[in-house]
């Protein structure tokens, strides 16, 4: 069997495998569905509540989605002012630290009292979202060939130029891969968000459903729920992984296949 | 070939570098470049030589001595090949070559046939648009040493740009740089520690002593036409015998750590 037939059908044979053992626990033993639904149960479930899912989907997505531009941009512009400006870093990395080290779910709460309901989301899933970029990134425009830098210097490069034409492209490759976790990041954000909202009121995301259909027993809608988020976070994986891949397959080794 | 009648171009009078770390790697270094010479620096490893060239280049600051141009505005005409190719891995052959111009804020219009001369000159036409990685180490070399020649420098820095080449490449290099030499009329300093690269290329070598580097001693070599025969000439092992007799009496003070 070659590489890349057994890379596509070993995973498919364990997913097959599990849902088979799962149907054939809850059947077996007779579980009623509002402690454990059966995967059939679970897919129908998606099929029938696809409406009301389906826009929260997008509701979640929205954020995730305006919290990793913001991460983005929040991250790579920070990392170019510490870049800059010593005095800035030191200053200011240690709170970018103690933000990302303080675990999110404390802190959301907190941003729902403060801040309006979809702002307080957005909030949370940028927290989480923005320092791999701003790590990553900071790492990448510190890492520039001296000898490259020295001659940007010989040939009298400007501030802007040497930022521009050489730290920037240079940082590229590890600025795409924070980029590539703080998508995942994002949704993890956001979701988290959206449970502490959703106890204190009106919600709309995926998350909430989760939490709502809890309340109500609906077991099968939160695993179809639950499912939908997977999906979502490996679609955004593997879209931010395409962008890293076509944004460095002329030049970086990580995306130079090896003839061998 | 050398006209030691001329004023310097630049004059290194007692120079003397020492880093941050306590490293001593160049005292009382005296050092006069002549116009149109090709003058090597031969030394042992850690000797200094690239210290005394990134202080022509003014990459480095001397922390004692003096360092005299005879025209200050010649040090804007300057071209430094590194030992490493050093090119930017996102960009082209042709961005690579065209990046001194860039800087200077030429735009690519009117400069792209400037950029595909040189690239022919160093024989690399039809790679204008390859990225570094596609090229040969030797193809590396040459695009480093286009992107130094852009700028039409009257002087050109290089150092140890062809350690890392198999012999092939770098005697075939070798000949290009001279051909270079001849045909543009630059001044060259050459850092190497190869006798026998240094007797091949330079109408002068300066022998330098180990760490703290300073001159040892100064070797002319008289050589009309550099070529294969040239390399299989009685004159040349003649002149490689001499330059690594002067090589191990400047490093004989520290033969233990000769390497």
């Amino acid at each position: 069997m070659n590489e890349r037939a057994l890379r596509v059908l070993a995973p498919a044979g364990v997913l097959a495998l599990s849902l088979l053992v799962w149907d054939l626990v809850v059947r077996i033993n007779g579980i009623p569905p509002y402690i454990l639904p059966g995967p059939g149960l679970v897919l129908s479930t998606l099929v029938s509540d696809w409406g009301i899912l389906w826009s929260s989907l997008l509701a979640t997505l929205e954020t995730t989605v305006e919290g990793l531009a913001l991460a983005v941009a929040g991250g790579v512009g920070l990392a170019i002012l510490f870049n800059q400006s010593r005095l800035i870093e030191h200053s200011l990395y240690p709170y970018a630290v103690i933000l990302q080290v303080t675990p999110v779910v404390a802190i959301a709460p907190l941003l729902l009292i403060y801040l309006p309901q979809q702002a307080a989301v957005l909030a949370c899933a940028w927290i989480v979202a923005f320092f791999p970029v701003l790590a990553n990134t900071t790492l990448g425009l510190n890492s520039v060939d001296h000898n490259l830098a020295d001659l940007f210097r010989m040939y009298g490069a400007s501030r802007w130029q040497v930022l521009w034409e050489l730290k920037l492209p240079a940082a590229m490759p590890q600025m795409l891969a924070g980029i590539k976790i703080a998508g995942g990041l994002s949704l993890i954000g956001a979701v988290v968000a959206e449970i502490a909202a959703g106890s204190a009121g009106a919600g709309s995301g995926l998350a909430y459903r989760i939490a709502e259909s809890g309340y109500r027993l609906n077991i099968p809608r939160m695993f179809a729920a639950l499912l939908l988020l997977s999906l979502a976070g490996i679609a955004i994986f593997a879209l931010l992984s395409v962008l890293t891949h076509l944004a460095l397959r002329r030049w970086h080794e990580s995306a130079v296949t090896r003839e061998s | 070939m050398a006209e030691p009648a001329a004023a310097p171009v630049v004059a290194l009078h007692g120079v003397r570098k020492a880093f941050e770390t306590g490293t001593l790697a160049l005292d009382g270094f005296d050092f006069a470049l002549r116009a149109s010479e090709f003058v090597s620096l031969l030394g042992p490893s850690g000797c200094g030589k690239s210290t005394a060239l990134r202080i022509l280049a003014g990459l480095s600051e001397p922390s004692g001595g003096t360092v005299t141009w005879r025209d200050p505005a010649a040090r804007n005409g300057i071209g430094f090949v590194f030992q490493e190719p050093t090119l930017m891995p996102w960009a082209t052959v042709f961005d690579n070559v065209f990046l001194p111009l860039k800087l200077a804020g030429e735009s690519r219009a009117a400069v792209r046939d400037r950029v595909m001369q040189t690239l022919s000159r160093v024989g690399l036409s039809d790679f204008a648009s390859a990225y570094p990685r596609e090229l040969s180490g030797g193809m590396r070399m040459r695009v480093s040493i286009a992107r130094a020649l852009v700028t039409a420098p009257r002087i050109l820095l290089m150092d140890e740009p062809f350690a890392a080449l198999d012999e092939i490449t770098r005697f075939k290099l070798n000949d290009d740089l001279v051909a270079l030499w001849r045909e543009l009329k630059m001044t060259v300093v050459f850092v190497t520690h190869s006798v026998f690269e240094s007797v091949y290329l330079s109408n002068r070598i300066v022998v330098m002593t180990g760490r703290p580097g300073r001159v040892s001693s100064e070797l002319l070599i008289d050589a009309p036409d550099r070529d294969a025969r040239f390399r299989t000439s009685a004159d040349y092992a003649g002149y490689c015998r001499v330059a690594s007799e002067a090589l191990a009496k400047a490093m004989q003070p520290r033969a233990g750590a000769a390497a």
